[in-house]
């Protein structure tokens, strides 16, 4: 032990060495949105118009994301566009040099305002569709003519030469739709489309036996992305976001909670993943306190389940370790009671069978839709 | 879909693509859709000529001249790694003396 005695104790120690910075930062400007989806992903107690971050904030925390190193920020919801200022924060997102991607349902917007969110400086356009047909469309967002109002929408994107990604989110009543999905996105002259299973948290978990799809869905839908994407290479890219309730192994969710990514809330709260505030306990930071750099290194709510330290032994002595990061910490809260425990989305998880039992019950019962209604 | 690509050809960023310096990591990223790439240091003197006027050709006569590297090597390194870019739908491909977007 001599070696060491001249070393300092633990408490004298230097501070560990910071984040590696974030890539990402998803910026929910409001919760307000005119459709009414029943696989919301957003929270079950959304936050009021009056609680919303203003203009001059946001623009600060946009200057603080680019010092940061973050390199893409997303503009999303809600809808983004029910903000009057967006025009102005595209428009500083770009002067920052931050990649400016705007996530949009598309209903309410007019040509003229994608002019002016085109002359902004957007660097592109992503935009979702329920369904592949006008009448998926419109029941599953609830909202009658929801789907040509996107067609056109889309179009114009086109037409003002900006870059177009069709957003599809899966379940039981589109699943089947997906080869309709890719090709919409080619109609529409897209060059990515993503085509996202849906996320049981927040909104969504309360819908989860109206959306759930079986297995055998589930992997023929598996199978008609990877033909597609193969055969589409160098026209579409196609990104998915893989179903887990059928899974062998957990998604890596988030690439590692507070490794890649970062958002910020309508009232300016900073979460590691959007899903983060189903977690009781977490001590989530604001930026009307403190700035983004501190929220990312030292903010309670993203240390806590950084790296592998966290994790239980089952998952630090898992050679997957650091390619699922543990999985999803939101679904081991859902289905375990515990966001520290092994995602169950794992076979390794004593809870995996239980996860795929309710999966395959859910996905013959026949619910109606809990809709979504906030504007 | 991997066509040999034509030598007076001319390369651009595909649109919605951006090449840029990231200064807090101290390096050049190509910024698309959801996507951040880090080209190495070749990929990015490669890229830096990539300006939907030059076409493919010059890139790989100016290289090669810069570098002071056999042609040959510098046409073959260049193609294949532009090649690599078009199947991920980063950079296209405009006709010869087609000025870019």
């Amino acid at each position: 032990m001599n070696a060491l005695a001249d070393a300092p104790a633990r408490s004298e120690m230097p501070a560990p060495p910071p984040p590696p910075a974030p890539y990402g930062m998803l910026a929910e400007l409001t919760h307000r949105c005119p459709l009414q989806c029943p696989y919301c992903s957003n929270p079950v107690e959304l936050e009021r118009r009056n609680g919303e971050l203003d203009t001059e904030t946001w623009l600060r925390v946009f200057s603080e994301a680019g010092k940061l190193g973050v390199l893409q920020v997303h503009l999303s919801g809600g809808e983004p566009t029910a903000r009057r200022d967006l025009e102005l924060m595209i428009g500083h997102c770009v002067a920052v040099g931050l990649y400016t991607n705007l996530i949009t349902a598309g209903v309410g917007v007019t040509p003229e305002r994608l002019r002016a969110i085109a002359d902004a400086g957007i660097d592109h356009i992503q935009l979702s569709f329920q369904g592949a047909d006008a009448q998926t469309t419109d029941h599953v967002s609830n909202f009658p003519g929801a789907h040509g109002r996107k067609l056109a929408v889309a179009r114009e994107v086109r037409r003002l030469g900006l870059p177009l990604t069709v957003n599809a989110v899966v379940h039981r009543a589109n699943i089947h739709q997906i080869p309709a999905f890719i090709e919409l996105a080619l109609a529409l002259d897209a060059r990515r489309i993503e085509i996202a299973h849906a996320q049981y948290y927040g909104w969504a978990l309360r819908n989860r036996g109206a959306l759930m799809p079986t297995r055998a869905q589930v992997f023929e839908a598996l199978a008609i992305v990877e033909e597609a994407r193969e055969r589409l290479k160098g026209r579409l890219t196609i990104d998915a976001v893989v179903p887990d309730y059928y899974a062998k192994y957990p998604k890596p969710c988030m690439n590692g909670w507070g490794r890649q990514s970062l958002n910020v809330s309508p009232s300016g709260k900073v979460l590691p993943c959007h899903a983060a505030e189903t977690i009781p306990h977490l001590d989530f930071w604001n930026v009307r306190e403190h700035a983004l750099a501190d929220i990312w290194t030292g903010s309670p709510a993203f240390n806590a389940f950084r790296g592998t330290d966290w994790m239980p032994a089952l998952c630090r002595s898992c050679e997957r370790r650091e390619i699922d990061w543990g999985g999803c910490r939101c679904q081991a809260m859902a289905i375990a009671g515990d966001a520290a425990a092994t995602d169950p989305a794992c076979h390794k998880s004593p809870l995996h069978a239980h996860m795929l039992a309710l999966a395959e019950t859910d996905a013959v019962t026949a619910d109606a839709y809990d809709y979504r209604r906030y504007l | 879909m991997s066509a040999p690509l034509s030598a007076g050809g001319v390369p651009r960023l595909a649109r919605g693509v951006r090449l840029r310096h990231d200064e807090a990591r101290g390096q050049w990223v190509l910024l698309a859709p959801e996507r951040v790439f880090q080209p190495d240091p070749v990929g990015v003197e490669i890229l830096r000529k990539v300006d939907g006027v030059r076409p493919l050709s010059l890139i790989v006569d100016e290289l090669a001249s810069a570098f002071s590297v056999d042609r040959a090597r510098v046409a073959a390194d260049v193609g294949a790694f532009l090649a690599g870019l078009v199947e991920k739908g980063l950079i296209e491909f405009g006709g010869s003396g087609e000025a870019g977007p």
